[in-house]
């Protein structure tokens, strides 16, 4: 997804791209994602700044590209079930809005009138209308195909080709060389990998997440519903499981629940646990659901970097490569502007904002 | 060990009777978990309690073998050396976090939705195999079924499915099915199969060496004669009609490449067209323990192992052979498993006999594999609206969109982009579609569970891991 947003904006500011990918188009952590653009779920910050402008312009693509990308601004809402929960809640709400989102209050007797099918007794809500929704994949290929890049699935990157000086100027495939003067890597949960056949270190790391897919249903569920512990848990340093479901309805039909959040390497085998506990989330909200039958369930792997903030721009360690990638949960909803702000750095202009806490070096070597 | 090791065989086809019996033979306690009312499995399926009197005569393959496998069930279960749980589906078989224990989920009651659990020492996964069905124009039409279904209705709830029917597509299935059909009462106006006789006699070597079966083979050709049936082979259905329910289909001849020939095709009027294409393993169980596959089947050792320790596959998961591949290797993972259950090392002479079964077996296997495969270019020829995926109503054309316009390689991107095989079925009716129109080998897909599963049992699982 990183990747397709980079080559739509790189080539609209008039570059001439390619995109090499080992497997097919959302092959990685894009095939398994939920497809969230959240802002609710995001504390004042560079995230947020981040989000807030990936919002817009998912909005914008969603005009351009029609239905194809299943979007749908359905908004948030987020719920507590204590008092004590809904008093974080509303504080954390009034931060957000300090910072430019849009957060609404909701009453107990009001939830409701959101969400028909809650389960009673909640203390109350905030809803965020500028939360959505897209299918990841489909709008990976989507805007792949938008922008006209040459696109080359199947090639498998082995090397990244530096002068003596250690200009990065192209990549080796599997397939051949290919030579550009400037190289991103938006190898998501793999994008350590990369840096290090730059020669360069980006400490990405993968978190799993579970996600579970429901028979498809008539509409019930009509926002990205989820409860307030959430927003504690993806600033969570803890290992193990934090499981927090977002639970909505699709387009197409089914209810999609997601995601645990556990450290466990690349391990990819059924976990009855993280299952269990994203089944017990979502009937706790919903209890209609404790009928409604799972359908499917699959992993993947959210790449993350020890500050929870991705890496975007230029690596001062390697000039010409940059870095679009680290975006754990997150990464559909800040795709788009993740793309802009590399083809403004890829073109030498000013960024929308200030690009400090992206830093691919801000690790150290 | 104090208690008797604990075998969980699944499934009580042939494979898994043939397992459960001999290991409790041998002294283990073994639950026979299926998810039918009686054992069975598609192969022995019994008729339903109930059924009515004026039934149509019923077919019944090795009727010497199934009493015998099933007066030695009633032998154990009386001896308590068996637990048969009848009418639980198993939903997903996942080994225990720091034992080497494994733990049996399944679904109960009649909507399905009573969570259980069963444990045991060591698993046998004989889950059989499914249909496989290609799709043509018109076949999502009612009255068309599959060839399985059709035998499945015949066998079990001894309804005749319609008046006149066409039995079509490819595999040894077809034989019995059109007979089945016939004797029970049905005009079968054709068996249409894509194969030729001269497929067949090119594997000749191979299908001699098991006389028994071509000897029922023969049997069933020489009912289908007395019933008139006509028999075309290297004929294939082009396409069923019908506006509300089927009324015909179109049959043409097939060259030796497996293209239509021009100017051969006609109607035959029918209001039940029986079709299938051969069986694929089951595989899913096994694909969540993580043990490997070899091409859409379980990989097993000489003994019927998996790569995992603990767990044992026999029958049609294994590779599609038929009932006596699937008695001999179930009786050899029996003996295997017990006697490792008992922490000692099985002797290969005590299933000597078995063994040289398996390998007649699998090399008929082979050679029929080999015969019945689907006339080639079957997936270019179909029509773009003609919907591939029934569940999420996906046609060929959209998968050919996303083949080409947007770049999907293999059956997953496909999926992703144009959700074919996400629904109720996931992917088991629409994957050999799918794979044949996307160009790339069938693969047999990760589904985590079995059979779809209700969130209330899920979010009461115990916390067995």
């Amino acid at each position: 997804m990183a990747g397709a947003a980079c080559a739509l904006y790189a080539a609209r500011a008039g570059l001439e791209v390619r995109v090499v990918d080992r497997g097919p188009v959302a092959g990685g952590t894009t095939g398994a994602g939920e497809g969230n653009v959240l802002v609710s779920d995001k504390e004042p910050g560079p995230e947020l700044r981040l989000a807030l402008l990936s919002a817009r312009l998912w909005a914008g693509l969603a005009e351009e590209l029609g239905a194809a990308i299943e979007y749908e601004p359905k908004g948030g809402l987020v719920v507590a079930s204590t008092p004590g929960a809904l008093a974080a809640l509303r504080d954390f709400a009034a931060r957000q809005r300090s910072a430019g989102v849009t957060a609404i209050p909701v009453a107990d007797n009001q939830l409701t009138d959101f969400e028909p099918y809650l389960a009673p007794g909640m203390a109350g809500g905030v809803h965020y209308p500028q939360d959505a929704q897209v299918m990841p994949a489909l709008a990976a290929a989507h805007l792949l195909r938008a922008s006209g890049a040459r696109s080359h699935p199947g090639h498998t990157v082995t090397g990244v080709l530096r002068t003596a000086g250690g200009t990065v100027y192209g990549v080796r495939t599997d397939r051949g060389d290919i030579h550009a003067p400037a190289v991103v890597n938006a190898a998501g949960v793999w994008g350590g990998d990369l840096a290090a056949l730059a020669g360069t270190r980006l400490p990405v790391l993968p978190r799993r997440g579970f996600v579970l897919v429901t028979e498809p249903l008539p509409r019930r569920v009509r926002h990205k519903v989820y409860a307030a512990d959430y927003v504690a848990d993806v600033a969570s340093d803890s290992a193990g499981l934090r499981a927090s479901p977002v639970v909505e309805g699709t387009a197409a039909g089914p209810v999609l629940i997601g995601a645990t959040r556990e450290r466990v390497g690349f391990d990819r085998s059924l976990s009855l646990r993280a299952v269990r506990a994203l089944a017990a989330g979502a009937v706790g909200l919903f209890p209609f659901l404790g009928r409604v039958r799972a359908l499917r369930t699959y992993a993947g792997f959210r790449p993350y970097l020890p500050d929870h903030l991705p890496a975007i721009g230029p690596d001062p360690r390697a000039p010409g490569l940059f870095h679009a990638c680290g975006h754990e949960g997150a990464g559909i909803g800040l795709a788009p502007a993740t793309g802009l702000l590399i083809a403004r750095a890829l073109t030498g202009r000013a960024p929308e904002f200030d690009l400090t806490p992206f830093r691919p070096e801000r690790f150290g070597t | 060990m104090t208690e008797r090791p604990r075998l969980a065989v699944v499934g009580a086809g042939p494979a898994g009777l043939a397992a459960a019996l001999t290991a409790a033979a041998q002294g283990v306690r073994v639950l026979l978990v299926d998810a039918a009312e009686q054992a069975g499995g598609q192969l022995y399926r019994q008729p339903a309690a109930g059924a009515g009197p004026h039934r149509p005569r019923a077919p019944h393959h090795g009727r010497r073998t199934w009493e015998r496998l099933r007066t030695g069930l009633d032998r154990h279960r009386a001896a308590g050396r068996i637990t048969h749980l009848t009418d639980h589906h198993v939903w997903c078989v996942a080994g225990e976090y720091g034992s080497a224990g494994f733990t049996v989920y399944a679904l109960r009651g009649p909507g399905q939705e009573e969570g259980v659990t069963v444990r045991a020492d060591a698993v046998v996964l004989a889950t059989g195999g499914y249909e496989r069905v290609l799709p043509f124009p018109g076949w999502t039409l009612p009255g068309v079924v599959t060839a399985g279904g059709a035998q499945a209705m015949l066998k079990g709830q001894l309804v005749l499915p319609g008046r006149t029917a066409v039995v079509a597509g490819t595999g040894p299935l077809l034989l019995p099915v059109a007979a089945g059909l016939a004797a029970a009462g049905a005009r079968v106006a054709a068996l249409v199969e894509s194969a030729g006789p001269a497929e067949l006699a090119r594997r000749a070597p191979a299908l001699a060496a098991q006389p028994g079966k071509l000897a029922e083979g023969a049997g069933y050709a020489a009912r289908l004669l007395r019933h008139g049936v006509r028999v075309l082979t290297r004929h294939t259905v082009l396409a069923a009609h019908g506006a509300e329910r089927l009324e015909a289909v179109t049959v043409a001849a097939l060259d030796r490449t497996g293209r239509p020939y021009p100017g051969t095709a006609r109607r035959v009027r029918c209001d039940t067209l029986a079709v299938g294409h051969g069986l694929l393993p089951h595989t899913d169980l096994a694909e969540a323990l993580g043990c490997a596959l070899s091409g859409t089947a379980v990989r097993v050792d000489a003994e019927q192992r998996t790569d995992v320790p603990g767990v044992w596959a026999a029958g049609e998961t294994t590779g599609v052979g038929g009932a006596a591949l699937a008695l001999a290797e179930g009786h050899i993972a029996g003996h295997s498993a017990a006697a490792r259950l008992y922490g000692t090392v099985p002797d290969p002479r005590r299933w000597a006999a078995a063994d040289r079964a398996r390998t007649r077996a699998r090399a008929f296997a082979a050679a029929l594999d080999a015969v019945y495969a689907p006339p080639s270019g079957w997936a270019d020829r179909l029509p773009d609206e003609t919907v591939v995926c029934r569940c999420e109503e996906v046609t060929a054309g959209r998968v050919r969109e996303a083949v080409g316009t947007l770049g999907a390689g293999d059956a997953r991107t496909v999926k992703l982009l144009t959700r074919a095989g996400m629904g109720w079925c996931q992917g088991r009716m629409c994957g050999p579609a799918v794979a044949g129109l996307t160009g790339c080998p069938l693969d047999p897909g990760r589904r985590p569970f079995a059979r779809p599963v209700p969130l209330g049992v899920l979010a009461e699982l115990p916390d067995t891991e």
